[in-house]
């Protein structure tokens, strides 16, 4: 396009192109300054490995405690059944009041599972497992009481909801007492939650640390190429011409970064993964730890290269809109 | 072709650089820019190549005003100017060929066309055996030369050259000229701006002589020897 002289051809107008090749033209020469920047990068690494390390340090904090966190509440699940109720049932009530019960409570929504326990069988257990056998059979009457194991469904397992559910189920007519064990799981919820509004906040700050490392590592290369950017002006480049390979080396930051985070994760696994085993198997358990998968990682390089682009933008209009050839 | 309309340029300071300066070069034209050092005569080139504006009056380039290019169609217009300056401007980190296909790379040219293009512009200043040599490995001319070989190398139509001869001996002076002269021949409309009055007297050209910013002479060179 030429806009003083009409007839003189310019580098697009000359050749008679289809729309087809055009396109084809067009997305050839963003794949060449694509890989130009990152032959940029190859040819002047040091500061790009700095900032690549940078960011792969600042990407594999929030990540991690992601992965944490991701762990904690898969080991959560496991112990969800540990928030089981259980129901003391009134001694006086009579057999047929408690099948009542029992069937009842099978019946409700909010329930998974019931499991009767009947005062017999309960001491029979009792004497068993405690080896007060000898002293069990010095009293006259079974001292215990029906008892129903309640497993909440789904939904209704979480602290809250449990106690909710407790509280609901105590007001039965022929229960005596209920007993949620949730102390402890009331503790876990409470830590996961804190590590997870702190690994919010944390990331939202690592995020900003990364577009403005970027921005600082780009605005630093642009004032290094300001005699190259401004004979480029001279000879009639537009800036989104002279963006383009910043913007590219941008998301080849945020590229490797993310890659580095994840493979700094995958390392801090394998390194803990020996030691998670021992405690694990201590516990009879066959607990491993999970790392990021395959969507996961996705989600971390597209953030990442998306912070990188971003980062870059953000500081490549202003400069190079600054910078005006002088002579 | 290029048409000045009483331009004045007043820098930021308050220091006037031009003083309703009017002329016009016609297509085709070869014209040389003189005066001392001060004068205006880089001045008056960046106002060509809208490196600068006008704080008055009106340039014209082909008819079209100066004035209503926006900053988004600076680069357009620019691909029309070749600018020869006397520091080269190359980049030093890029071979000669590299130097030279910028502005066709620019432009979106076709790799194949590049290379046709930049070796007939080698070609012209007999530079075709050093095409794949970085800047600082050429002489002072040679690199003169490349930076005339960039400004050629997508024909424009205008010509712009800041004391190309400023750092060269006066042998090697006449020979860019010759090259200067050759363009001109091809059509190109040249202006070349310098205070090497020597090469001015011993060619036959147009003159526009400025003096603390004002026009003071603009006649055509009458013949002495070359």
């Amino acid at each position: 396009m030429s806009l003083l002289f009409k007839r003189r051809s310019s580098g697009a107008t000359e050749r008679k192109l289809t729309i087809w090749q055009k396109i084809t033209a067009f997305f050839l020469a963003h794949v060449r300054q694509w890989l130009a920047s990152l032959g940029g990068i190859w040819r002047d690494p040091i500061p790009s490995l700095l900032t690549v390390a940078v960011l792969g340090v600042s990407l594999t904090l929030p990540a991690t405690l992601y992965v944490i966190v991701k762990n904690t509440q898969s080991v959560e699940d496991s112990f969800q059944n540990a928030a089981q109720i259980s129901l003391f049932l009134k001694q006086q009530s009579s057999q047929q009041e408690t099948a009542e019960f029992v069937r009842r409570l099978q019946q409700n929504h909010k329930i998974e599972a019931v499991q009767f326990i009947s005062a017999s069988a309960g001491l029979a257990e009792f004497s068993q497992s405690s080896g007060f056998n000898q002293a069990l059979s010095l009293l006259d009457e079974n001292p215990l009481p029906d008892v129903v194991l309640v497993i909440p469904a789904a939904d209704y397992r979480t602290a809250s909801a449990a106690q909710t559910l407790l509280e609901e189920l105590e007001s039965a007519a022929n229960v005596d007492a209920g007993k949620l064990d949730i102390t402890w799981l009331k503790r876990l919820n409470a830590i996961v939650s804190l590590v997870q509004s702190a690994m919010s906040a944390l990331t939202l700050l690592l995020c900003l640390s990364v577009l403005l490392i970027v921005g600082n590592t780009i605005r630093l290369s642009i004032v290094n190429r300001r005699e190259e950017i401004e004979v480029q002006k001279l000879v009639g480049a537009t800036n989104a011409y002279i963006h383009r390979p910043f913007l590219y080396t941008g998301l080849w930051y945020g590229f490797f970064g993310g890659l580095i985070a994840w493979l700094s994760i995958e390392v801090i696994r394998w390194n803990l993964s020996g030691a998670i085993s021992e405690i694990a198997s201590l516990y009879q358990s066959d607990y491993i730890l999970i790392g990021l998968s395959a969507n996961e990682m996705l989600f971390l390089l597209g953030i990442s290269m998306g912070l990188g682009l971003a980062g870059s933008y953000l500081v490549v209009r202003g400069q190079i809109k600054q910078i005006e050839p002088e002579s | 072709m290029i048409k000045f309309e009483q331009v004045s340029k007043t820098y930021a300071g308050g220091q006037t650089a031009l003083r309703k300066v009017s002329f016009h070069l016609q297509a085709g034209e070869m014209a040389f820019l003189t005066g001392h050092s001060g004068a205006g005569k880089s001045t008056l080139l960046k106002l060509i190549s809208i490196m600068e504006r006008p704080s008055a009056g009106e340039i014209l380039i082909n008819g079209h005003a100066l004035s209503r290019i926006g900053s988004r169609q600076v680069p357009y217009v620019r691909r029309d100017i070749g600018m020869i300056f006397q520091n080269h401007r190359l980049l030093k980190e890029q071979t000669v060929f590299d130097n030279i296909a910028l502005p066709l790379v620019i432009e979106g040219y076709s790799g194949r066309e590049v290379h046709n293009r930049v070796m007939a512009a080698l070609e012209k200043v007999s530079l075709t055996s050093k095409q794949r040599y970085l800047p600082h490995m050429l002489s002072g001319g040679e690199q003169q030369r490349v930076g005339i070989a960039r400004a050629i190398v997508n024909s424009p139509p205008i010509l712009l050259a800041d004391e190309p001869t400023g750092n060269l001996d006066p042998e090697l002076s006449v020979d860019i000229l010759r090259l200067f002269e050759d363009f001109n021949r091809a059509g190109a409309c040249v202006l070349i701006a310098t205070h090497d009055l020597g090469l001015i007297a011993r060619l036959r050209y147009r003159t526009l002589t400025l003096k603390n910013g004002e026009m003071k002479q603009d006649f055509m060179q009458t013949g002495q020897s070359s």
